[in-house]
């Protein structure tokens, strides 16, 4: 399984890309989601795990078109709030509150998430 | 006079959920990262116990980064705390650059989040004015908001401040939107109130874009 990682706190998501793949899950990450779309040009990515609220693109709006170039792609959103309505609009647009993750997230939550879908 | 209160009340409110929301996020944020790099630390011993051997340096980093996330986390309790205390007084003496740098703290989050550079140019003359400071606060933070929508192409706002006579100004400029803006649009009730309540004028300048907020030296309480 490949993994998008799309965090604009580059620190949690280049750490979460190594211990990722330390249990053999092939993660890149970019931090914005300019890079996002860039890097999905040249590679090929079962699942994207993206934060909700960036600057520039927002989460939703970059998974929106994801979504509609690669119809195959899973999501998982990341957020650090906690708001009713964003998490009501977030889980919807990811296929169910399951794949809606509030920050700090452990990581073995995130592979649960990850062999969910792999499974699917 | 009561419905000004009322308008005041209400925008207070929205102010200190807007703020505290974002600077919450914030700090979850940065838990999410010490988060991540002490599961790192983790992962390291368990890679250890399986006799792997652990780069001391790598361990250095990781505690550096730890202590730099605390300190930012320490930061953003600080200006929380801060920001709360900013009602204890209702007629404050106050540093117009330090109200300006705080409010831009408080609002990064939000201002960054719709890909908005926020410029505060510094004056190397100090503008002190007496005032209420929270709701002077309030009252910078919906200009720069409704700025947000009305910088054109360079997405930027620039603020700056410098003494007048009688009191200071505040003027925020760069928005180059304003001249598609329609006549009378700004201000609005709720800046209206606020500008009541502080004793102060507001100009609009079209071309070039540039919101202009005129303080007394001193407010009557």
């Amino acid at each position: 399984m490949r993994v998008l990682l799309i965090d604009d706190e580059e620190e949690l998501v280049a750490t979460l890309a190594e211990r990722l793949s330390f249990r053999d899950i092939d993660a890149d990450w970019v931090t914005n989601g300019h890079d996002a779309l860039k890097k999905l040009n040249n590679a090929a990515y079962d699942v994207a795990v993206v934060d909700v609220k960036m600057p520039g693109i927002s989460g939703i709006e970059l998974k929106r078109m994801m979504a509609a170039k690669y119809p195959k792609m899973r999501f998982i959103f990341v957020t650090g709030h906690g708001s009713e309505e964003d998490f009501k609009e977030g889980s919807e647009e990811v296929g169910g509150a399951g794949f809606y993750l509030v920050k700090p997230v452990e990581i073995e939550e995130l592979i649960t998430k990850l062999d969910e879908i792999a499974k699917q | 006079m009561n419905r000004q209160w009322g308008v005041i009340g209400n925008q207070g409110f929205e102010f200190i959920g807007k703020i505290n929301a974002s600077m919450s996020h914030e700090i979850k944020n940065t838990l999410a990262v010490i988060n991540e790099n002490a599961g790192l630390l983790e992962d390291f011993t368990l890679m250890a116990d399986k006799g792997m051997p652990i780069d001391p340096e790598r361990l250095k980093s990781l505690a550096g980064k730890i202590q730099q996330q605390i300190k930012r986390a320490d930061k953003i309790v600080k200006n929380m705390n801060m920001f709360a205390h900013s009602t204890d007084k209702a007629l404050k003496q106050v540093k117009l650059g330090e109200i300006l740098d705080f409010v831009a703290a408080l609002s990064a989050r939000l201002i960054s989040n719709r890909g908005i550079v926020l410029e505060i140019v510094p004056n190397a003359e100090p503008v002190v004015i007496q005032t209420n400071p929270f709701f002077l606060k309030n009252l910078i933070w919906l200009c720069i908001d409704f700025a947000m929508d009305w910088t054109g192409e360079k997405k930027t706002i620039a603020v700056s401040y410098k003494k007048v006579s009688g009191g200071a100004e505040i003027k925020l400029s760069k928005l180059d939107g304003f001249s598609n803006m329609p006549v009378d649009y700004f201000p609005q009730e709720r800046e209206k109130a606020f500008l009541e309540a502080l004793g102060g004028e507001m100009a609009i300048c079209r071309k070039p874009g540039e919101i202009s907020i005129i303080l007394p030296g001193t407010i009557e309480q």
